[in-house]
Parts: structure tokens; C-alpha cells; sequence
């Protein structure tokens, strides 16, 4: 364990210092990190000026909902999106032969290696806004549903993160993937929303298929605290569910590897 | 107790066809023809530790699919393979830590950082502690000469700097077996000569095993006593480097030195013209006509001087990857 976290200090202590080399580009990202958060707060506006109730969902009620997508696009742009979008280029390069010739665990290497300030802001107004808005739609934020709304965004999270690395993985075969990922990005975006605003139809594809009910829906409902009981475990067991599948596809996937070759 | 032991290795790999132009395009597309490909067919071979073999081959023998399954990357088709006591694609902890893989032509320190953060975080993923690992850059870095080249951005580095960086990179953690994969690419002559001396320096104080490939032949011949050659996936020649050039050379070099120029077809039906330079001629001759082609040359020309010599392995492994074919030498 202690190599572990000595590697994720010196992984992440040398992507910050791999950003501040060059200066220019750090102030781009800045810039670009003030460009998502205006986006998103701009979604936001468009919630306000509207002013009906969306799938029995109040308004403050919605935004809670789109607080925890804000929190998990965050994440994305700050560990997501700059690991996994790597795998492929690994594959493409054959430099993945380096991570899996070193004695750590190559899906831990993969996931962790960097991490980028983009997405941090983000993650902050997300917490914010689910923080502020739940008390609007009658909350009383109690600590047990705080911590169950926490618990449960990090479910999402895990979630969201398997699904991506698998199909990250995929590239040992295919080799290029963006396209595939850019889908599932897409795809996801529809956790913006309550589950229930939309038709029957995808309600079933978000809850079943894509799990986006479970990025967005169910940690909104925590902290709403009127969370079905058999929803939050339901959510823990995908994610760990999908945690072990990803393990499990990776062992697999590399069995296929061949390395690009020198 | 061997350190490196294959029998019967092979590997085989499907690819797919892809014809050009348009039409090729889409047929490829929509129903990708596959066949398989057989990289390595059966190779055996064994090595002690503390050994420098060179392992030879033209283009696509096989030589880093094989390196490629003993350092575990990827997965035999068939035969066994053991490593320092482990079976290599089980990639276990304990094995990574013994062995380590150098490849000319990628790289592993990080582009943008000077090489002392990239060795930082290989500590860390080694489980090295930082007094250690701080020594160990020191020995390292004095054998290689390499001063504040350390504290340079990697990309501000020099080829030769650079690869001398990434050796070591791969050796902080002490590996009992180098696997190096043209080590010396690209590199200039004297960067070559260094990372060839400091190679023999570090075999010699650490007795680490040592599997070399390279197209430069100066390194074989600096480096390995033994050989393993290797073409069209399977082992043509396990041993000695002056055992191979008798193998590979049946013939020898004759030299004259005329006493006029001639024209090259002077020379036709002698042998095969090796070089044409005014008066002095070389020549191959096979080597059961060497007796009556030297008395018909003597005969027939005003001979000033002749010698007779084995061709340069250089030559004659040059020959073998420039043609690409043992049929180079038959």
C-alpha cells in the first residue's frame, strides 16, 4: 500500500509540475477551465428562466440533479479525461510495454498517472450548488443524508470510470477508440436531467443500459433524503460490480495485447 | 541454473490484409481478411547468468516478438519460457523487479521533465527508498558522465543524453537481466562507444545477464561472445561469433593488387567482385574453388600482390539484414 501512495504522490507531484513547464499553457488551461465553468453555469441559467417542474422534480429539486453532473463532469476533466484518453495513445505508441513492465498494478498506472486542475472549479460549484439548492427544494441536509449523498457520488463515480476505462480497454483491439468514448461522453451528458423527465423508454436504456440514473439521479435523491433504501445499495453494488468487471476485462484485454511494434 | 530458458517458444500473430486503393479500403472495412502469421516458430535456447548475448536477425526474423515474451509482455503461442524462476507473462511483482527491457526506439522518461522527476517515480513504483535510489543515480550517472544533463528538461537533451538517461532509468532498480533492444540507435559513434563501454562496465560489476539486439554490428562484436541468430522465426545459429562467420561464409576474401587496372569483367567467373578500386581488386571466392581460381587469377593477370582472408563478420551479418535472407549466403 505504501508504494502505492508514494507512486500517486510522485505521479501526481510530477504532472503539476509537467502543466507549470510551460507557462503559456498553464494560463490557456486557466482560461479553458474558466470556459467549462461558464458553460455549465450557463446550462444552469437556462434551468432558472424556465420554471416548471421537470418528470415531478421541482426546480431546486433539478438542480441538485445538476449539481451532481456538474461534480462528476469535474472529475472527468480532472482525472478521467486526461488518464483513459491516454490508453489509446499507450496502445497506438507501444508505450504501454512500459507501464506493464513495472512492478505496480497496470490498471492503477493507467487510472492515476496524472491529474489536471481543469476539471477543480467545476467540482467545486457542482458541491456548491447541490449544497445550496437542496435546502430550496425542503432538505434539511441532515449529516446522515450528506454522507449518504457522498457515498453515493462516489459510486457514480466508480461507475462512470469503469465503464470508461473498459471501453478505454477495448482499444488493445481496436486500437482507436475515441470514437467510442466521445459516444459514451455524449451519452452521459443525459444525466443532466432527472431520470424520470424523460420518456419510459430511455428511463429503462439510463437505468439499465447506460447507468445514468445512477450517476446523478440517486445522489441527488440522498441528499434530497427521500432516497428508496433499495436504490442506494443498488448503486453500491453496480459500482462495485462494475469495478471487478473492469478488473476482470483488463486482465482479459491484455491477454490480446501484441505491442506496437519497434 | 540457467537464468534464461526457452524451449520450443513460438508465437503467432493474425493480421489483416488490407489492399490498396478505394475498393481495398471498404472490402477491408467490411470483411477484414485475416491470416495468421508465424513470428517465431520453435525457438530454444538457454542462458547462464552473468552472460552478454547478442541476439541477430534481418528485419521481422522475430527478434522483439521473442523479447517481447521474455520480458512477459506478451504471450507465447506455444512452448515454455522461464525467466529468472518465473513464467514472464505472469508479470508477477517479483519478476518485473529482476528484469528490465530497453528499447531504442521508445522512451519512458517524461518528455517534459528533467530525468531526475522521471526517476523519482520510478522509485516510488519500485518500492526503492529515496537514500538508495539517490545512491544508486549517483553510481549510475558517474559510470554513464552524465552531470547536469539530470536537471535538463528531457526534450532539451541530446540523442546520446538522452538514451544514457533512459539506461538509467531502467537499471535504478537493479535488474538481474537487461533485456536492450537496440540500445545504441541512432546514436552517434563515440555515444555509441560509451553506452557500449559503459554496458561491459555494468555486466562486469553487477554480473546482470545481459540479451542484446543491435544492427550495429560494433556492438555484437564489442559485447557478446555468443551469439544467437535468428531468421524466419526460427534459431539458425546458437554460439560462438567466429563459429558464425565460418557458418554463414563459405567462402573467403581474396585481395590483389595488380599491376594495371582492369575492368570489372575482367574478373567474371572468378567470384564475386567485392570491391573495384584501380588496381586493387577484391574478391569472394567460394571456398572449395579458392585453390583453382587463385592459379587461373595468377595465371591470367600480372599479380603484384594477394591475400587471402575470412570476410569481417560486420560484412557478413551487414550482407545478412541488407538482403534480409540467409539466401545471401548460398
Amino acid at each position: 500500500m505504501g508504494r502505492y501512495l508514494r507512486s500517486l504522490r510522485r505521479f501526481w507531484g510530477t504532472a503539476a509540475a509537467g502543466q507549470m513547464e510551460y507557462q503559456l499553457n498553464l494560463l490557456i488551461e486557466l482560461v479553458a477551465m474558466a470556459g467549462n465553468l461558464a458553460g455549465s453555469l450557463f446550462v444552469l441559467s437556462l434551468f432558472f428562466r424556465q420554471g416548471e417542474g421537470l418528470g415531478g422534480w421541482s426546480w431546486p429539486a433539478a438542480q441538485v440533479v445538476l449539481g451532481a453532473y456538474t461534480v462528476l463532469d469535474g472529475l472527468t476533466s480532472t482525472l478521467l479525461r486526461p488518464n483513459l484518453s491516454r490508453i489509446v495513445t499507450h496502445v497506438q505508441e507501444g508505450t504501454l510495454d512500459f507501464v506493464l513492465l513495472k512492478p505496480i498494478d497496470s490498471q492503477f498506472w493507467l487510472s492515476l498517472r496524472t491529474v489536471s486542475p481543469a476539471g477543480l472549479p467545476e467540482l467545486a460549484v457542482g458541491a456548491g450548488l447541490m449544497l445550496w439548492a437542496a435546502p430550496q427544494a425542503g432538505a434539511s441536509l441532515a449529516p446522515a443524508s450528506l454522507v449518504l449523498a457522498l457515498v453515493l457520488l462516489a459510486a457514480a463515480a466508480v461507475i462512470l470510470y469503469a465503464l470508461w476505462f473498459v471501453l478505454a480497454a477495448t482499444s488493445i483491439w481496436f486500437v482507436k477508440t475515441w470514437n467510442a468514448t466521445e459516444v459514451l461522453r455524449a451519452a452521459l451528458t443525459a444525466g443532466r436531467y432527472p431520470v424520470s423527465a424523460y420518456p419510459p423508454a430511455l428511463r429503462t436504456l439510463f437505468t439499465l443500459v447506460l447507468p445514468v440514473a445512477f450517476l446523478t439521479t440517486v445522489p441527488a435523491e440522498a441528499i434530497l433524503g427521500r432516497l428508496h433504501w433499495h436504490w442506494g445499495v443498488a448503486s453500491v453494488l453496480v459500482a462495485a460490480l462494475a469495478l471487478v468487471v473492469s478488473r476482470l476485462f483488463w486482465r482479459f484485454a491484455l491477454r490480446f495485447y501484441t505491442s506496437a511494434s519497434s | 541454473m540457467a537464468i534464461v530458458r526457452a524451449s520450443g517458444l513460438s508465437k503467432t500473430y493474425r493480421v489483416a490484409d488490407k489492399q490498396p486503393g478505394l475498393r481495398g479500403t471498404v472490402r477491408h472495412f467490411l470483411r477484414r481478411r485475416t491470416r495468421d502469421v508465424a513470428a517465431v516458430k520453435g525457438v530454444s535456447f538457454s542462458i547462464e547468468p552473468g552472460e552478454v548475448v547478442g541476439f541477430l536477425g534481418p528485419n521481422g526474423a522475430g527478434k522483439t516478438t521473442t523479447l517481447k515474451m521474455l520480458t512477459g509482455l506478451i504471450h507465447p503461442s506455444g512452448g515454455q519460457l522461464e525467466v529468472a524462476g518465473h513464467t514472464p507473462w505472469r508479470r508477477q511483482r517479483t519478476f518485473l523487479e529482476c528484469i528490465t527491457l530497453v528499447m531504442g526506439q521508445k522512451q519512458q522518461l517524461i518528455w517534459d521533465l528533467p530525468p531526475l522527476d522521471s526517476l523519482r517515480v520510478n522509485a516510488a513504483v519500485y518500492g526503492i527508498p529515496d537514500a538508495i535510489a539517490n545512491r544508486r543515480i549517483q553510481e549510475l550517472a558517474e559510470m554513464l558522465e552524465l552531470g547536469e544533463e539530470l536537471t535538463r528538461p528531457v526534450r532539451k537533451l541530446s540523442l546520446g543524453q538522452r538514451m544514457k538517461a533512459e539506461l538509467l532509468a531502467a537499471l535504478l532498480h537493479e535488474p538481474q537481466v537487461l533485456f536492450l533492444d537496440e540500445p545504441t540507435l541512432g546514436l552517434d559513434v563515440n555515444a555509441q562507444a560509451r553506452v557500449r563501454q559503459f554496458l561491459a562496465d555494468y555486466n562486469q560489476r553487477t554480473g546482470a545477464t545481459v540479451l542484446l539486439t543491435s544492427h550495429y554490428m560494433a556492438d555484437i562484436t564489442a559485447l557478446c561472445p555468443r551469439v544467437l541468430l535468428i531468421h524466419e522465426g526460427a534459431l539458425f545459429y546458437d554460439g560462438s561469433l567466429v563459429g558464425l562467420s565460418e557458418q554463414l561464409a563459405p567462402w573467403r576474401q581474396v585481395r590483389l593488387e595488380l599491376a594495371h587496372p582492369l575492368p570489372a569483367d575482367a574478373f567474371a567467373g572468378y567470384g564475386e567482385i567485392e570491391s573495384l578500386e584501380g588496381s586493387e581488386v577484391r574478391l569472394l571466392i567460394p571456398r572449395e574453388q579458392l585453390t583453382a581460381s587463385v592459379n587461373r587469377l595468377l595465371a591470367n593477370h600480372e599479380v603484384v600482390d594477394l591475400e587471402v582472408s575470412d570476410p569481417p563478420i560486420e560484412e557478413l551479418i551487414g550482407r545478412l539484414f541488407r538482403q534480409g535472407s540467409l539466401e545471401a549466403f548460398r
